[in-house]
């Protein structure tokens, strides 16, 4: 960790790290209880992605997301009670129980949109990012290593490079796509190798150390404003299944073990105590974050479902 | 300009709608040499390459482009060359573009407006000649025009670019040539609506079509004509629920009692389907027969000419149809 860091900023960001772990597990135990319709994919593990990407960007600047979609969207710091109630379908979340977790949407902070259909919002951001060129904004997409082997992802990546768009491409490399090893996907290990052939600038990363997340991001996120694309490779870890309910016999015991010798929480809050937090000050946030997420989980849960007629 | 011809009327359409609002921006393969077909022929000498963009052949991530330039505030509209080439944008179009609106809760929309070409003409063959308006009507939050004259394809882009959501306009190769008399009225692009409207009055049976095989039914209606028949046409020029408006059609049967859809796509689900289902919905007792539906023969395209003919319904077949429901 770098010294001329400020304690207090780190601390914060911790603080969202820990804010989206634990609306997650807190969703894990929902889908458990059977409140939860639908698909959920949790993003346990990719928490320094989120974060130290979105450390990275401005208010103008457009996000724009997969189907694991959580944590982009609380690090971009919309609010968690109306994100919460979204994936539990209740009239007062995000979308109005349009979407769930798979759709959801802010155009309040600047989240324009996840997407159900793996690589689906990729273009958008080119578009967005071209319309608002002028803005001083970039667009960014994350997508998993999965996404890497669509047309659409092809398409995109000569589209931006041909047309120099203020992109960010962030692909989060958790290493599968659904129950499939990267191996089995793709003779290609690292996504971001398909970008070099269109000149497109790449950088691969620890996702999961969330200080070299946000220094690399920083460093790509100046070369997109310089008007020209880039391709971040964060290499992140799935601590959860591919959705809830998964239960992963496609994995070893000794591969899960490796992952979660990389959580990324348990990373960053070594990091503070190592440079000098103390264990109480960290220990209070997480107990803050706690106790905000216990009574979201009360208001939402205790929220109306949408009425028929107005959807 | 006394006449004009459909492709000059869309090319104006888009040359007014670009004068008038910067944010209509106009994409596509080879757009900016005019395209195949030369509907955009001249827009990038008048507004630029950087508003008139020749794109790569990713036309699913051009259609893509476009949304997210839609959902930002510009007014996109994409060629696509062939509608057989809509297959590659679909993802875009039903599950993007279709989409947002609903799910942002009117925060986010899409004006986003598709060109695209269909219809059978001179052997183009299995690839090039297909009109798919069915799978796109199916999916709510599109609109779809098929203008089958000069002055409804102008009226067409001016309108859809005043839309504040997703557009497709289909248009068919067979017509980019055919002038027709400019009417006054069409400088006006105030005011129109996609909307049926009748071609031709008639008190024996009413046959309703859209885009190229309007005319299709209306030689068939010159023939009955000759036979004694009276046949009113009516042309649909807006497919979508958001456009379509059957009540006029619908009191036609009243008086007319039989009804003859025809299209060029297949048949089987078919939009002919759709109309038949609205019109018994909305003058069951008006209809003294079952509402008859003409369209292509279950199969791909063919290409030999006299293959090709026989694919698509005839002015003989809607003849045919004709008298068959009077009797
Ligand atoms: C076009 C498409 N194909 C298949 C799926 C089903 N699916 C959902 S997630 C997923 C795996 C995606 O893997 P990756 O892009 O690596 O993202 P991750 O789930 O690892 O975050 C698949 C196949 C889908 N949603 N969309
Ligand atoms: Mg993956």
């Amino acid at each position: 960790m770098e010294q001329t860091t400020d304690q207090a900023e780190w601390l914060q960001r911790y603080r969202l790290m820990y804010l989206i772990r634990t609306f997650e597990e807190t969703v894990a135990r929902l889908v458990r209880q059977g409140e939860v319709p639908g698909f959920v994919h949790l993003s346990m593990g990719q928490e320094a992605s989120a974060v130290g990407v979105m450390a990275a960007l401005g208010p103008a600047d457009v996000v724009y997301s997969g189907h694991r979609a959580h944590g982009h969207l609380l690090a971009r710091g919309a609010d968690p009670l109306a994100v919460l109630a979204e994936i539990l379908g209740k009239r007062d979340g995000l979308g109005g129980g349009r979407g769930g977790s798979m759709h959801l949407i802010d155009p309040g902070v600047g989240f324009w949109g996840a997407t159900g259909v793996v690589g689906g919002t990729i273009p958008l951001a080119l578009g967005t990012a071209w319309a608002r060129r002028e803005s001083g904004g970039i667009a960014v997409v994350f997508f998993g290593d999965g996404a890497s082997t669509t047309g659409i992802f092809h398409e995109s990546l000569n589209l931006a490079a041909l047309w120099s768009l203020p992109v960010l491409f962030c692909c989060e490399n958790n290493g599968y796509a659904e129950f499939s090893a990267r191996a089995e996907q793709s003779p290609v290990a690292y996504a971001s190798r398909f970008a070099e052939p269109y000149g497109i600038a790449t950088a691969r990363v620890d996702g999961t150390e969330l200080w070299t997340v946000i220094r690399q991001a920083q460093a790509a996120v100046q070369a997109v404003r310089e008007g020209r694309p880039f391709f971040l490779e964060l290499e992140v870890v799935r601590l959860a299944g591919h959705y809830e309910g998964d239960v992963q016999t496609y994995r070893s015991a000794e591969e899960r073990e490796q992952a979660r010798s990389r959580d990324p929480v348990w990373r960053a809050r070594q990091g503070l105590l190592d440079s000098g937090i103390s264990e109480g000050e960290v220990a209070q946030v997480e107990e803050e974050v706690k106790r905000q997420m216990r009574a979201v989980e009360d208001q939402a849960l205790a929220m109306q479902w949408p009425e028929p007629a107005a959807g | 300009m006394a006449d004009w011809t459909y492709a000059e009327a869309l090319r104006e359409g888009l040359r007014d709608a670009m004068a008038e609002d910067p944010r209509v921006i106009v994409l596509g393969e080879d757009v900016a040499y005019g395209g195949p077909f030369g509907v955009t022929r001249g827009l990038k000498e008048a507004f630029g390459s950087e508003r008139v963009r020749n794109t790569p052949i990713s036309e699913a991530a051009v259609v893509g482009f476009a949304t997210g330039a839609a959902l930002a505030g510009y007014r996109p509209v994409v060629e696509v060359m062939f509608m057989d080439f809509l297959t590659l944008t679909l993802d875009m179009l039903v599950n993007q573009a279709a989409k947002y609106r609903y799910l942002a809760q009117d925060r986010l929309r899409v004006p986003l407006v598709v060109r695209t070409q269909a219809g059978v003409l001179q052997s183009a063959g299995a690839h090039h000649s297909q009109s798919f308006e069915s799978w796109l009507v199916h999916v709510p939050g599109i609109s779809v025009l098929a203008p089958s004259t000069a002055g409804d394809a102008y009226q067409a882009i001016r309108w859809a670019l005043r839309q504040p959501d997703p557009v497709v306009v289909m248009e068919h190769k067979a017509l980019y040539g055919r002038r027709t008399v400019r009417e006054p009225a069409e400088d006006v692009a105030a005011g129109w609506a996609p909307r049926a409207t009748r071609r031709r009055a008639g008190q024996d049976a009413t046959v309703v079509s859209y885009s190229a095989m309007v005319y299709t039914a209306l030689e068939a209606a010159e023939r009955l004509a000759r036979e004694g028949v009276e046949v009113e046409v009516w042309d649909l020029v807006g497919l979508s629920d958001s456009v379509m408006d059957l009540g006029l059609v619908a009191e036609a049967v009243q008086r007319t009692h039989r009804v003859l859809v025809v299209h060029e796509a297949v048949r089987t689900g078919g939009f002919g389907a759709e109309v038949a289902a609205r019109l018994q919905e909305l003058a069951f007792d008006g209809l003294d027969a079952p509402i008859e539906r003409l369209g292509a023969k279950a199969s791909p395209v063919p290409f030999s000419p006299p293959l090709e003919k026989a694919y698509l319904p005839s002015v003989e077949d809607v003849c045919q149809a004709v008298r068959d429901l009077m009797a």
